[in-house]
Protein backbone atom coordinates (compact mmCIF):
# COMPACT_ATOMS: atom_id res chain seq x y z
CA UNK A 1 0.00 0.00 0.00
CA UNK A 2 1.16 3.40 -1.17
CA UNK A 3 -0.20 5.40 1.86
CA UNK A 4 2.53 3.64 3.88
CA UNK A 5 5.42 5.49 1.80
CA UNK A 6 4.21 8.87 2.97
CA UNK A 7 5.19 7.93 6.43
CA UNK A 8 8.71 7.33 4.85
CA UNK A 9 8.44 10.49 2.83
CA UNK A 10 6.86 12.75 5.59
CA UNK A 11 9.59 10.95 8.44
CA UNK A 12 12.54 11.78 5.96
CA UNK A 13 10.81 15.51 5.50
CA UNK A 14 11.21 15.83 9.48
CA UNK A 15 14.76 14.14 10.22
CA UNK A 16 15.84 16.68 7.74
CA UNK A 17 14.57 19.96 9.39
CA UNK A 18 15.76 18.75 12.44
CA UNK A 19 19.32 18.45 11.28
CA UNK A 20 18.57 22.10 10.04
CA UNK A 21 17.31 22.83 13.28
CA UNK A 22 20.37 21.35 15.00
CA UNK A 23 22.33 23.33 12.80
CA UNK A 24 20.93 26.59 13.46
CA UNK A 25 21.02 25.41 17.40
CA UNK A 26 24.77 25.23 16.85
CA UNK A 27 25.24 28.46 15.16
CA UNK A 28 23.91 30.65 17.66
CA UNK A 29 25.53 28.91 20.47
CA UNK A 30 28.52 29.69 18.82
CA UNK A 31 27.12 33.04 17.67
CA UNK A 32 30.20 34.89 19.97
CA UNK A 33 32.85 31.93 20.27
CA UNK A 34 35.88 34.42 19.81
CA UNK A 35 38.89 32.89 18.34
CA UNK A 36 42.88 34.05 17.67
CA UNK A 37 43.27 32.06 13.73
CA UNK A 38 40.86 32.89 10.94
CA UNK A 39 41.72 28.77 10.67
CA UNK A 40 40.49 28.07 13.88
CA UNK A 41 37.49 29.94 13.96
CA UNK A 42 33.58 28.70 14.24
CA UNK A 43 31.80 29.05 10.66
CA UNK A 44 28.49 28.95 10.07
CA UNK A 45 27.08 25.62 9.30
CA UNK A 46 23.95 24.99 6.58
CA UNK A 47 22.75 21.75 5.70
CA UNK A 48 22.38 21.12 1.92
CA UNK A 49 19.25 19.63 0.78
CA UNK A 50 18.51 17.37 -1.66
CA UNK A 51 15.71 15.29 -3.39
CA UNK A 52 15.73 11.75 -2.64
CA UNK A 53 15.35 9.40 -5.64
CA UNK A 54 12.57 6.49 -4.82
CA UNK A 55 14.96 3.58 -6.18
CA UNK A 56 17.02 4.52 -3.33
CA UNK A 57 15.03 5.10 -0.43
CA UNK A 58 13.66 0.87 -0.83
CA UNK A 59 16.67 -0.28 -2.42
CA UNK A 60 15.73 -1.60 -6.00
CA UNK A 61 14.60 0.00 -8.74
CA UNK A 62 11.47 1.61 -8.72
CA UNK A 63 8.79 1.33 -11.23
CA UNK A 64 6.28 4.31 -11.26
CA UNK A 65 2.82 3.23 -12.79
CA UNK A 66 3.52 6.57 -14.19
CA UNK A 67 6.11 7.99 -16.77
CA UNK A 68 9.46 6.71 -16.50
CA UNK A 69 11.60 8.75 -14.65
CA UNK A 70 11.92 8.04 -11.92
CA UNK A 71 9.42 9.84 -8.79
CA UNK A 72 11.42 11.14 -5.86
CA UNK A 73 10.21 10.43 -2.75
CA UNK A 74 11.43 11.64 0.43
CA UNK A 75 14.35 14.66 0.70
CA UNK A 76 17.61 13.63 2.42
CA UNK A 77 20.78 15.78 3.57
CA UNK A 78 23.60 15.65 1.54
CA UNK A 79 26.59 17.45 3.58
CA UNK A 80 26.43 20.21 5.91
CA UNK A 81 28.74 23.23 4.42
CA UNK A 82 30.62 26.02 5.94
CA UNK A 83 29.43 28.71 5.48
CA UNK A 84 31.98 31.45 3.30
CA UNK A 85 30.54 34.48 4.02
CA UNK A 86 33.43 37.04 5.68
CA UNK A 87 34.42 36.14 8.92
CA UNK A 88 34.22 39.47 11.70
CA UNK A 89 36.73 41.24 13.22
CA UNK A 90 37.40 43.01 16.01
CA UNK A 91 39.96 45.35 17.12
CA UNK A 92 40.53 44.27 21.00
CA UNK A 93 44.07 43.97 21.97
CA UNK A 94 42.88 43.64 25.62
CA UNK A 95 40.89 40.37 25.06
CA UNK A 96 42.33 36.86 25.93
CA UNK A 97 42.31 35.97 22.55
CA UNK A 98 43.73 38.71 20.71
CA UNK A 99 46.40 37.54 17.87
CA UNK A 100 49.68 39.94 17.57
CA UNK A 101 47.83 42.79 15.93
CA UNK A 102 45.29 43.28 18.17
CA UNK A 103 42.37 41.63 16.51
CA UNK A 104 39.90 39.00 17.67
CA UNK A 105 37.83 36.89 15.17
CA UNK A 106 34.44 36.20 15.43
CA UNK A 107 32.04 33.82 13.56
CA UNK A 108 30.25 34.59 10.56
CA UNK A 109 27.17 33.43 11.95
CA UNK A 110 24.12 36.09 11.15
CA UNK A 111 21.93 35.50 13.91
CA UNK A 112 18.93 37.35 12.33
CA UNK A 113 19.38 35.07 9.41
CA UNK A 114 19.92 31.83 11.76
CA UNK A 115 16.42 32.75 13.47
CA UNK A 116 14.18 33.31 10.23
CA UNK A 117 15.87 29.89 9.33
CA UNK A 118 15.03 28.28 12.24
CA UNK A 119 11.55 29.54 12.25
CA UNK A 120 11.17 28.41 8.54
CA UNK A 121 12.40 24.79 9.64
CA UNK A 122 10.08 24.47 12.70
CA UNK A 123 7.11 25.72 9.93
CA UNK A 124 8.33 22.89 7.65
CA UNK A 125 8.24 20.24 10.26
CA UNK A 126 4.94 21.19 11.55
CA UNK A 127 3.69 20.63 7.43
CA UNK A 128 5.41 17.32 8.05
CA UNK A 129 3.20 15.92 10.92
CA UNK A 130 -0.08 17.38 9.68
CA UNK A 131 1.21 15.54 6.22
CA UNK A 132 1.55 12.29 8.27
CA UNK A 133 -1.31 12.96 10.54
CA UNK A 134 -3.84 13.36 7.32
CA UNK A 135 -2.10 9.94 5.93
CA UNK A 136 -2.64 8.39 9.10
CA UNK A 137 -6.72 9.05 8.68
CA UNK A 138 -6.86 7.56 5.60
CA UNK A 139 -5.23 5.03 6.72
CA UNK A 140 -7.73 4.42 9.34
CA UNK A 141 -10.66 5.19 6.89
CA UNK A 142 -9.14 2.01 4.82
CA UNK A 143 -9.23 -0.40 7.16
CA UNK A 144 -12.83 0.28 7.93
CA UNK A 145 -13.86 -0.94 4.58
CA UNK A 146 -17.01 -2.93 4.36
CA UNK A 147 -17.87 -2.43 7.94
CA UNK B 1 -22.75 -17.28 -10.63
CA UNK B 2 -19.87 -15.54 -9.16
CA UNK B 3 -19.62 -12.13 -8.53
CA UNK B 4 -17.47 -9.77 -10.61
CA UNK B 5 -15.82 -7.40 -7.94
CA UNK B 6 -14.71 -5.15 -11.21
CA UNK B 7 -17.72 -4.53 -12.35
CA UNK B 8 -19.68 -4.05 -9.28
CA UNK B 9 -17.06 -1.74 -7.64
CA UNK B 10 -16.87 0.50 -11.00
CA UNK B 11 -14.62 3.20 -10.82
CA UNK B 12 -14.09 4.16 -7.46
CA UNK B 13 -11.76 1.44 -6.53
CA UNK B 14 -9.50 2.90 -9.09
CA UNK B 15 -10.34 6.66 -7.99
CA UNK B 16 -9.13 5.38 -4.51
CA UNK B 17 -6.18 4.34 -5.74
CA UNK B 18 -5.35 7.46 -7.81
CA UNK B 19 -6.19 9.73 -4.75
CA UNK B 20 -3.51 7.72 -3.32
CA UNK B 21 -0.90 7.61 -5.34
CA UNK B 22 -1.90 11.67 -5.82
CA UNK B 23 -1.45 12.22 -2.10
CA UNK B 24 1.99 10.59 -2.31
CA UNK B 25 3.03 12.77 -5.03
CA UNK B 26 1.89 15.77 -3.16
CA UNK B 27 3.53 14.51 0.27
CA UNK B 28 6.70 14.41 -1.84
CA UNK B 29 6.25 18.37 -2.59
CA UNK B 30 5.92 19.30 0.76
CA UNK B 31 8.98 17.09 1.90
CA UNK B 32 11.18 18.86 -0.47
CA UNK B 33 9.76 22.63 0.11
CA UNK B 34 12.97 23.23 0.71
CA UNK B 35 15.47 21.58 -1.49
CA UNK B 36 16.77 23.67 -4.02
CA UNK B 37 16.44 22.99 -7.76
CA UNK B 38 13.06 20.54 -7.22
CA UNK B 39 10.24 21.61 -9.24
CA UNK B 40 7.16 20.93 -7.95
CA UNK B 41 4.75 17.76 -9.46
CA UNK B 42 1.63 16.67 -9.48
CA UNK B 43 -1.19 14.48 -11.39
CA UNK B 44 -3.65 15.31 -13.35
CA UNK B 45 -5.95 13.38 -11.85
CA UNK B 46 -9.03 13.56 -14.55
CA UNK B 47 -6.54 11.99 -17.35
CA UNK B 48 -5.16 9.09 -14.86
CA UNK B 49 -8.66 8.54 -13.94
CA UNK B 50 -9.79 8.71 -17.73
CA UNK B 51 -7.28 6.67 -19.27
CA UNK B 52 -7.35 3.94 -16.08
CA UNK B 53 -11.06 3.50 -16.69
CA UNK B 54 -10.37 3.18 -20.27
CA UNK B 55 -8.07 0.44 -19.88
CA UNK B 56 -10.93 -1.15 -17.92
CA UNK B 57 -13.08 -1.26 -20.61
CA UNK B 58 -10.30 -2.67 -23.00
CA UNK B 59 -9.38 -6.62 -23.09
CA UNK B 60 -6.11 -7.09 -22.01
CA UNK B 61 -3.56 -9.62 -23.70
CA UNK B 62 -2.49 -12.06 -21.59
CA UNK B 63 1.20 -12.66 -21.45
CA UNK B 64 2.13 -16.06 -21.02
CA UNK B 65 5.82 -15.70 -21.64
CA UNK B 66 8.07 -13.79 -19.97
CA UNK B 67 9.26 -12.46 -23.58
CA UNK B 68 5.74 -11.02 -24.54
CA UNK B 69 5.30 -7.41 -24.57
CA UNK B 70 2.26 -5.68 -23.22
CA UNK B 71 0.12 -4.35 -26.53
CA UNK B 72 -0.08 -0.50 -26.52
CA UNK B 73 -2.66 1.07 -24.29
CA UNK B 74 -1.86 -1.68 -21.73
CA UNK B 75 1.42 0.09 -20.83
CA UNK B 76 2.13 2.99 -18.12
CA UNK B 77 -0.32 5.84 -18.32
CA UNK B 78 -0.62 9.25 -16.39
CA UNK B 79 1.50 11.54 -16.76
CA UNK B 80 3.88 12.99 -13.85
CA UNK B 81 3.09 16.60 -14.80
CA UNK B 82 5.22 19.93 -13.54
CA UNK B 83 3.11 22.34 -11.77
CA UNK B 84 3.39 26.04 -12.86
CA UNK B 85 5.17 28.15 -10.40
CA UNK B 86 3.33 31.21 -8.80
CA UNK B 87 6.02 32.44 -6.79
CA UNK B 88 9.16 30.77 -7.92
CA UNK B 89 12.01 31.37 -5.76
CA UNK B 90 15.90 32.00 -6.54
CA UNK B 91 17.12 28.66 -5.92
CA UNK B 92 15.01 27.11 -8.31
CA UNK B 93 12.47 25.82 -6.09
CA UNK B 94 9.08 25.96 -7.02
CA UNK B 95 7.00 24.27 -4.23
CA UNK B 96 4.34 26.64 -2.80
CA UNK B 97 3.94 25.00 0.79
CA UNK B 98 0.61 26.73 1.11
CA UNK B 99 -1.24 25.71 -2.51
CA UNK B 100 0.65 21.96 -1.93
CA UNK B 101 -1.33 21.54 1.61
CA UNK B 102 -4.30 23.24 -0.14
CA UNK B 103 -4.14 20.56 -2.71
CA UNK B 104 -3.11 17.48 -0.11
CA UNK B 105 -6.04 17.88 2.44
CA UNK B 106 -8.21 18.47 -0.68
CA UNK B 107 -7.27 15.19 -1.85
CA UNK B 108 -7.70 13.81 1.48
CA UNK B 109 -11.32 14.73 1.50
CA UNK B 110 -11.46 13.62 -2.15
CA UNK B 111 -10.08 9.94 -0.95
CA UNK B 112 -12.76 10.21 2.13
CA UNK B 113 -15.68 10.58 -0.70
CA UNK B 114 -14.45 8.27 -2.91
CA UNK B 115 -13.88 5.68 -0.18
CA UNK B 116 -17.66 6.36 1.33
CA UNK B 117 -18.37 5.14 -2.17
CA UNK B 118 -16.86 2.13 -2.33
CA UNK B 119 -17.91 1.56 1.22
CA UNK B 120 -21.52 1.84 0.11
CA UNK B 121 -20.80 -0.55 -2.95
CA UNK B 122 -20.00 -3.29 -0.31
CA UNK B 123 -22.94 -2.60 1.87
CA UNK B 124 -25.05 -3.05 -0.75
CA UNK B 125 -23.20 -6.45 -1.71
CA UNK B 126 -23.70 -7.71 1.45
CA UNK B 127 -27.41 -6.49 1.67
CA UNK B 128 -28.53 -8.63 -1.72
CA UNK B 129 -26.35 -11.52 0.25
CA UNK B 130 -28.18 -11.71 3.28
CA UNK B 131 -31.24 -11.01 1.35
CA UNK B 132 -32.66 -8.88 4.22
Amino acid sequence: MSLNRIFDIAGSGMSAQSVRLNTTASNIANADTASSSTEEVYRARKPVFAALVQAEMTGRRFTTPFSDDPASAGVEVKGIVESQAELEMRYQPDHPMANEQGYVIYPNVNVVEEMADMMSASRSFQTNVQVLDTAKIMMQRALTLGQ
Amino acid sequence: MAISFQNALGIHEKALNVRVQRAEILANNLVNADTPGFKSRDLDFKAVLGAESERQSQLDMAATHGAHIGAAGSGPNGELLYRNPTQPSIDGNTVDSQIEIAQYLQNSMDYQASFQFLNSKFKGLTAAIKGE
